[in-house]
């Protein structure tokens, strides 16, 4: 350990460990000029958009610390903020009022869908990646049968624009008009014509306050004791099965407020695709910030919401002036969601067994 | 009886049992609802066959290894490319059936070699790497549709002049190449394309035999014990390789014979998802995240695209509401879901 921290002093190994958000870093600098946008528009859409992401993205770090992987799972917490906005919207409470009883009732149900969640994953170790991902359709489905067929029948919804025409299920789109907005503009506050959602930020800020606390504690301790080796970590008098189901709790909790928060600042929520989009965006943020799947910071997180959406804002406007073709950049802009998800997995997966294939070796060498 | 109940209910597993049974209600409810028998199982037996290749392409991954074969967009995508190709050259019939297979082939063994190189090198994480370079696969192929210099005018879009469309029909070149041929067709309403079928019986067989030969039996030990395979001289990463190259080839001939019933080539975002059902259908019909056999592919098949076939009609008419998709969503991750947490247990 003392050795690799020695050798990540010289530029290559710097180089090496960062080699994707340089290689975005570099991909912006090249697409913002061609884009044409100004500095003014693009610092108040990233502004906003930190404000929007970081919550969910940040939501995947305990996980990480636990040896868990990213969590895809994290789904299951958006569909729960998603039911408590829902209700929300039908009794009309508007506000942060509004936000916090969401939350309020979000949470119960983001608790039993992660206690569900890692309970299944304890049943598969090693691949608790694609588990938590199949994991999400697989809720997403409930979900649907909840949403599209027993609202506004068995559960009263009495706001008639909620409901479909047919009598049940919520509409496509939802006008979230009470909580929009609510917390951005809590403390208003403007800066040479950006607007800065400043409350968000402090409500971000806490949060990140509590990861770092949460690592000192004697359970953030168990987990990083669990992410370095499960076997070890059993041996050493760790509940190995209660641990990892509290870091999927928590990360599915923050998840339903992340979706929240970032309901909040869109506006409109699509009960059927907004949170499948949460789980990509955020596992993609947190990759293209420089996280691995085994190691990931609060920077990581910053980082990468701010690449990954500056990518966002400025991919289709570029492939529009390059080809003139907007749906281009647009495409591109999926690829390198997808791409980069691919590639850091492949990185990881890599990495590991080369490590193994090193002991291995080692251990030959030794006997 | 009551042991031979018990033995039988294990080895099936209650998943498929309780499918089986629902599948089997919602035969026997249809025409008392209104929906015509003859109709709705000449229905499934023609999505069986649409559907078998790709399914059958879960196979060789699954002996070897490799896990659930994810990544199949990229096979399709060969298959995609051959399809259009064949479409640009022109010809109809048969024979342009059998030109678009004749490129996707070598196209889909190139992509798969590459992806089999990639997967070697990342064992025991393959499932969720895979799903991703289908997806990254997929997104790059948007461009490639965007950018590629398609003339045919069937095919691009008309107002800009270039750039493919989303949906090509394959109409008055080779719609039901293979299914027309040899088909039967009883009263109205049922109709089998023997043609169809014969193709897939095929597939089928020649993938029976390849695990027979001593390069299949190989991959079933690779994919068994690549301990001990590694210790009696196989070639381990050759083997995966081959097995890799094998998915990528049946995916693409899979969505070949995919088109010609369904009548249109979807481009862009329509291979995405392609892969979830094939994969849940393997899985109902009993296969596991490392076994896999032929018997697997047809029940699993027949199960899957019974319920996908049944519900929408019987539970329709029942209901007056439109269920299948949510049914579809919870029935084939549930499958999948219980093959990932089923493995490990019987492990310990």
């Amino acid at each position: 350990m003392a050795d690799r921290n020695k050798g990540s002093m010289n530029l290559k190994n710097i180089l090496a460990n960062n080699a994707v958000p340089i290689i975005f870093i570099g991909l912006s600098a090249i697409a913002i000029p061609i884009s044409g946008f100004s500095g003014t528009y693009l610092i108040q859409e990233m502004l906003t958009r930190l404000a929007r992401n970081s919550f969910l993205v940040l939501s995947l770090l305990i996980p990480i610390l636990a040896g868990m992987g990213l969590n895809f799972g994290m789904v299951l917490g958006a569909m729960a903020g998603q039911i408590g906005l829902i209700f929300v919207t039908d009794w009309a409470v508007s506000g942060v009022s509004g936000m916090a009883l969401a939350a309020l009732i979000g949470t119960p149900i983001a608790v039993v869908l992660g206690y569900i969640c890692g309970a299944v994953l304890n049943k598969a170790k090693g691949r608790e990646m694609v588990t938590s991902y199949i994991l999400g359709f697989f809720v997403n489905g409930v979900y649907q049968l909840i949403v599209l067929y027993t609202m506004g029948k068995l559960i009263p919804i009495s706001n008639p624009q909620l409901v479909l025409s047919r009598g049940y299920g919520i509409r496509n789109a939802i006008n979230l008009t009470g909580v929009r907005h609510a917390l951005d503009n809590l403390i208003p506050f403007r800066i040479s014509g950006i607007d800065v959602p400043l409350a968000t930020f402090i409500f971000i800020g806490m949060f990140c306050l509590f990861i770092v606390w949460f690592r000192k504690t004697k359970i953030g301790q168990d987990m990083r004791a669990l992410g370095q080796d499960m076997k070890v970590a059993e041996e050493a008098g760790i509940p190995v099965e209660r641990t990892r189901i509290i870091a999927i709790l928590i990360s599915t909790i923050l998840a339903c407020y992340g979706q929240i928060i970032f309901l909040q600042n869109i506006g409109t929520m699509n009960t059927y695709n907004s949170h499948e989009q949460a789980g990509m965006f955020a596992i993609a943020a947190i990759l293209i910030g420089g996280a691995s799947v085994s190691r990931a910071t609060i920077t990581n997180v910053f980082v990468g919401v701010i690449l990954f959406h500056l990518m966002f804002v400025v991919s289709p406007m570029a492939g529009k002036e390059l080809i003139g073709q907007a749906q281009l950049g647009e495409y591109f802009r999926v690829f390198v969601s997808y791409g980069i998800i691919a590639l850091a997995l492949v990185l990881h997966a890599w990495r590991r067994m080369r490590a193994k294939a090193e002991a291995r070796r080692s251990l030959r060498g030794e006997e | 009886m009551k042991e031979k109940l018990q033995s039988f209910i294990e080895n099936a597993g209650w998943p498929r049992i309780i499918i089986g049974l629902f599948l089997l209600s919602l035969f026997i409810a249809a025409p008392f609802v209104g929906v015509r028998l003859d109709a709705s199982l000449s229905d499934t037996l023609v999505r069986v066959g649409m559907n078998g290749v790709l399914v059958l392409a879960m196979v060789p991954m699954v002996q070897s290894g490799c896990g659930l074969n994810f990544g199949l967009p990229l096979g399709i995508i060969a298959g995609l490319l051959g399809a259009v190709t064949s479409i640009q050259i022109g010809i109809t019939g048969g024979i342009g059936f059998l030109i678009a297979m004749a490129i996707a082939v070598p196209l889909a063994v190139v992509f798969g070699w590459m992806y089999g190189q990639l997967l070697n090198r990342v064992k025991g994480d393959e499932m969720m790497i895979a799903t991703y370079v289908g997806f990254s696969s997929v997104a790059l192929m948007c461009m490639a549709w965007l950018l590629l210099p398609y003339t045919s005018p069937t095919m691009i879009w008309g107002y800009g002049g270039s750039g493919l469309r989303t949906t090509i029909s394959v109409e008055g070149f080779w719609l039901n190449a293979l299914s027309k041929y040899l088909h039967i067709q009883i009263g109205q309403f049922f109709y089998i394309p023997v043609g169809m079928y014969l193709f897939f019986g095929l597939m089928v067989f020649l993938v029976w035999g390849f695990f027979r030969t001593k390069t299949g039996t190989a991959i079933t030990a690779v994919g068994s014990n690549p301990e001990f395979a590694r210790a009696s001289g196989i070639d381990v990463d050759k083997m995966r390789t081959i097995s890799v190259v094998l998915s990528t080839v049946l995916g693409a001939i899979g969505i070949l014979v995919y088109e010609q019933s369904f009548g249109f080539i979807q481009l862009y975002m329509g291979p995405f998802y392609m892969a979830f059902p094939a994969v849940a259908a393997i899985l109902l019909g009993g296969a596991s995240v490392n076994k896999a056999s032929m018997m697997n592919v047809l029940v699993g098949t027949f199960l899957f695209q019974g319920i996908l076939t049944m519900t929408p009609s019987v539970i329709n008419s029942v209901m007056q509401t439109d269920m299948s998709e949510v049914i579809r969503i919870i029935v084939s991750n549930g499958m999948i879901l219980y093959a990932l947490t089923r493995k490990v247990m019987v492990k310990r």
